[in-house]
């Protein structure tokens, strides 16, 4: 239940303080709940991890299918050096995962010591 | 020990925060980058996006109300004429920010700032050209003139509104990618992007590799390669046109023949120059030789084509004006378009107003210059250029009574220098204020305002078109162009006195025009506007064919449709070819030619001239011309410095055309005196083995050895569209080359209810993440246009219409 709760507060206050704080206030986001919900190490990094990868992954294809994925083939392309939107996607949610997963076994080793 | 596994994993996640926030690790920031809120995401425009907007500045005066039609074309609608401008900033920059602050940065030689020192070359040379000088200068003008600007300072308020209303997530995905942000607006960022384009269309010339070619060749053989007449030519202004004396009597200094134009001494030099091929067609015919008894104007002007485009399509209506058409993002009005009474549209004028001088320095502190038999002080500009990620550069600019010294020991652009000191005479500085001229066009009633309009313009000059619902035509070659005597500024000339300066500029009303002429039409294709018996020096290098192709349709065509008009604008026909084929049909040799090369032959043969996609006489044409240039002329270019003057295409053609025992087509390297034939057959043969690998990679056809492609101005393919389906090329009226062509098509007729088409090859979106960026390209590759609704008041509930703004006053 921890899990899942904790999941679910690192992907509503992300979204929240993203709409004024630059993007790395996932990792503030993320550490700051795993330091406030006790869990095990691993749960903590999978918490942030899982959060992160579920939002960004759903909020960028949400955005790219309306865009009929139209800039995430030519950034692919760009970025990636490869035409495809679904790999933008999936390194952008990966990107976000690690960054919270991290953040979140930085806060669950802070409540631990 | 608790506080290890802490450090650890707080030192990993900060470390992985910096690596994805900065470049110091990845090639790109790829956190903010790839942040769904704030990156490149936020740029991916949702496909049913509402642009309808209710926003409110204390800078209005009045209510603002802007329709949006279905091609995001901004129908705006003013009660105060100069809230019009203000809004036309707000919108010139929601969609087009990032390419406006670009070429205002690299008007000012300020690339640096955004790219880093890659860019310190372009930078110096704009700087030394004097370009920010230039436009200093130019905004003082403006300024001097109230109704200038009043217009400037509501579009520079209007910019600046839009910018300062950005928040990250909403910059422009360059921006993004490169890594910076935008800067406030100023009206001397629209003074510094009208000189952009005076250096587009006004900075061309040839003097250093024209100097080269008079001192490598003799004189007789120099009249040959660079005539200043074409055989060919139907100038702007017909011929037997009669010129009253000239005002300006100019006459060449008693040195000019020793010193000047005969002096023998070569320079190794080259400079960054526009385009050659900056070029346009614009004609108008008038009531009777139209269907509807109303004149038609067309015009087409050819620049390089980019993403995002130039050109910027809306309706701008006021209490008093209402006009429509192509505008500049980053200067008010409508440039190019018309009104309720007329309309107007441009082609370059291609005179050369960029001359140097060579400077004697009295030591290597250039602090003084010999002139009129003295020591005259120096002025001295310091350019302070910001490089990204490195120390500033200085480059200290010494000014004398020509203008900015551009080359010297220090700057020779990257190329090799001879050392000397060359300062550069250009038009463009002088004082003049071009956006009045367009000011002024938007409200135009008639032939006179016409008139009154553009003599303002100064520099770049543009042959200019007229057509009025009154039923008047007109074409004016205007500019503000320097008198000159023969062959003044086409070399390198002397700078140690006055002798050589311009001596005056050719008065305004003594500029080539046509007012209603008989023949029912005037045109202009950036050919020479006057033929010899005009009194002023007009110089020698301009295109002839594509004049002479529009003013051969237009002499035939009668009861003419905006259609008709259509299938002109975007006419393939090789009038070029059609001169040039039968020579070389006549004197190829086809003896002993193996199956390749007859089959290239019969194709030859057969070609209808027109240089559509699927043909593939264009590509043998093409391939075969270059190939006989090179036979003809390599052996005498052979130890020629390699910074030369080309002769131009039609001496070539005009030489062979008069006479097939044609100097140059004997090598010069062999005893024997080669002949016409030789010459045509071996630049078939060379051209046959061209062709051969051509075919073998797929693309003999026209359209695909051509690949028109329009690039995004950093030139990233994904953002560019490339390889596009369209015919033409540099000889015909749709000029359509590689990276050059029809910027913007359009063709009005000025009947009562005004019926008007147009097409550019871009979209009213600057965002590569809209539909609406690129999405006007396939109609104007497959020569097809849309017709420009002048929407009217009342007109609100029209279904073309999908979004509406609404700006009020605070």
């Amino acid at each position: 239940m921890k899990f899942i709760i904790s999941i679910i507060l690192i992907a509503l206050l992300s979204v929240a303080a993203c709409l004024y704080l630059p993007w790395w206030s996932i990792a503030i986001v993320s550490f700051t709940v795993a330091s406030l919900i006790p869990q095990t190490p691993g749960k903590s990094f999978m918490a942030g991890f899982v959060a992160l990868l579920l939002l960004w992954g759903s909020l960028s294809w949400y955005i790219s299918q309306n865009n009929n994925h139209l800039l995430a083939h030519k950034v692919s392309m760009i970025i990636l050096k490869t035409d495809s939107p679904y790999l933008l996607i999936t390194a952008t949610a990966l990107i976000g995962a690690i960054v919270a997963g991290f953040a979140a076994l930085s806060g669950c080793y802070l409540r631990r010591s | 020990m608790k506080i290890l596994p802490l450090i650890i994993s707080a030192a990993v996640t900060t470390g992985l925060v910096v690596a994805l926030n900065t470049k110091l690790l990845l090639p790109a920031p790829l956190g903010k980058l790839l942040s769904p809120q704030h990156g490149i995401w936020q740029n991916a425009e949702n496909e049913a996006a509402d642009f309808s907007l209710d926003v409110r500045f204390p800078q209005l005066a009045g209510k603002v109300d802007v329709y949006l039609d279905d091609r995001l074309v901004p129908h705006v609608f003013t009660e105060q004429e100069n809230d019009v401008y203000f809004v036309q900033g707000y919108l010139h920059a929601k969609f087009r920010l990032w390419q406006m602050e670009l070429q205002t940065y690299a008007a000012a030689g300020r690339a640096s700032e955004i790219i880093g020192d890659k860019a310190l070359t372009h930078d110096r040379e704009f700087r030394r050209l004097g370009m920010g000088y230039a436009a200093e200068i130019s905004l003082k003008e403006m300024e001097n003139d109230p109704a200038t600007k009043a217009s400037c300072d509501a579009y520079t308020s209007g910019v600046n509104a839009y910018i300062r209303s950005l928040t990250e997530s909403q910059l422009p995905i360059e921006y993004k990618l490169i890594g910076y942000t935008p800067e406030p607006w100023s009206n001397l960022k629209s003074a510094l992007f009208l000189k952009y384009m005076s250096y587009d269309l006004a900075a061309h010339d040839d003097d250093i590799e024209m100097t080269n070619a008079k001192s490598y060749f003799s004189s007789a053989d120099f009249d040959l390669l660079y005539p200043s007449m074409q055989d060919s030519l139907d100038p702007i202004i017909p011929q037997g046109t009669v010129y009253p004396a000239p005002k300006v009597k100019v006459k060449p200094p008693v040195t000019a023949d020793s010193v000047y134009l005969k002096n023998k001494s070569l320079l190794v030099m080259q400079e960054e120059k526009p385009d050659r091929e900056n070029g346009s067609n614009n004609w108008a015919a008038a009531g009777s030789k139209t269907k509807s008894g109303s004149p038609i104007l067309c015009n087409d002007p050819h620049l390089g084509l980019n993403l995002p485009s130039l050109w910027f399509e809306m309706q701008l209506s006021t209490p008093t004006f209402n006009s429509y058409g192509a505008t500049f993002p980053g200067a008010p009005s409508v440039i190019i378009g018309f009104n309720d009474s007329c309309a107007w549209g441009v082609t370059n004028g291609g005179r050369d107003v960029r001359d140097y001088y060579e400077i004697k320095f009295k030591d290597d502190s250039r602090t003084e210059y010999w002139f009129d038999s003295a020591w005259k002080k120096t002025e001295f500009r310091i350019e302070t250029i910001k490089v990204k990620d490195s120390a500033n550069y200085i480059d200290t600019v010494a000014y004398t009574v020509f203008g900015p010294v551009m080359y010297d020991k220090s700057f020779s652009g990257n190329r090799v220098s001879n050392n000397k000191y060359y300062a550069v005479r250009w038009k463009a500085h002088d004082p003049s204020n071009e956006l009045l001229v367009f000011i002024l066009m938007n409200h135009a009633k008639n032939y006179s305002d016409y008139v009154a309009a553009i003599t303002n313009m100064h520099t770049p000059g543009q042959n200019f078109a007229f057509a009025s619902k009154n039923g008047d035509i007109a074409m004016r070659t205007q500019g503000d162009w320097p008198a000159k005597w023969k062959g003044q500024g086409d070399f390198i000339m002397p700078g140690t006195d006055s002798s050589f300066m311009w001596q005056g500029m050719i008065p305004q009303d003594e500029n080539p025009y046509q007012y209603n002429p008989e023949r029912g039409f005037v045109s202009s294709a950036n050919q020479k506007p006057a033929d010899s018996t005009y009194p002023y020096y007009l110089g020698r290098n301009y295109p002839p064919y594509r004049g002479l192709i529009i003013n051969r349709k237009l002499t035939a065509i009668n009861s003419i449709s905006p259609q008709d008009m259509m299938a002109m604008q975007t006419n393939n026909y090789d009038v070029f070819a059609e001169m040039a084929r039968p020579v070389f049909l006549k004197n190829i040799n086809d003896t002993g030619f193996d199956v390749d090369e007859k089959k290239y032959l019969d194709m030859l043969k057969s070609w209808d001239l027109n240089n559509e996609i699927t043909a593939i006489g264009p590509t043998i044409f093409s391939i075969l011309w270059q190939n006989f240039e090179k036979v003809v002329f390599d052996d005498e270019f052979k130890n020629a410095p390699t910074v030369i003057q080309h002769p131009f295409e039609s001496s070539l053609l005009d030489g062979i055309l008069r006479d097939s025992s044609y100097k140059f087509l004997d090598n010069i390297e062999t005893t024997k005196k080669e002949t016409l034939t030789e010459d045509v057959t071996a630049a078939f043969k060379n051209a046959a083995v061209q062709l051969v690998k051509i075919e073998i990679e797929g693309r003999l056809t026209w359209g695909l050895y051509k690949a028109t492609g329009v690039n995004h101005l950093t030139k990233l393919a994904p953002f560019s569209r490339l390889n596009l389906p369209i015919g033409g090329g540099s000889h015909y009226i749709n000029a359509t080359k590689e990276d050059h062509g029809p910027s913007w098509r359009m063709i009005v007729s000025l009947t009562d209810k005004t019926e008007a088409y147009g097409v550019y090859p871009g979209g009213q979106s600057g965002n590569p993440g809209s539909k609406f960026y690129d999405n006007f390209i396939d109609q104007w590759a497959a020569g097809k246009y849309y017709s420009l609704w002048m929407m009217k008041k009342g007109e609100e509930k029209d279904n073309r219409i999908k979004w509406k703004m609404s700006f009020n006053k605070t």
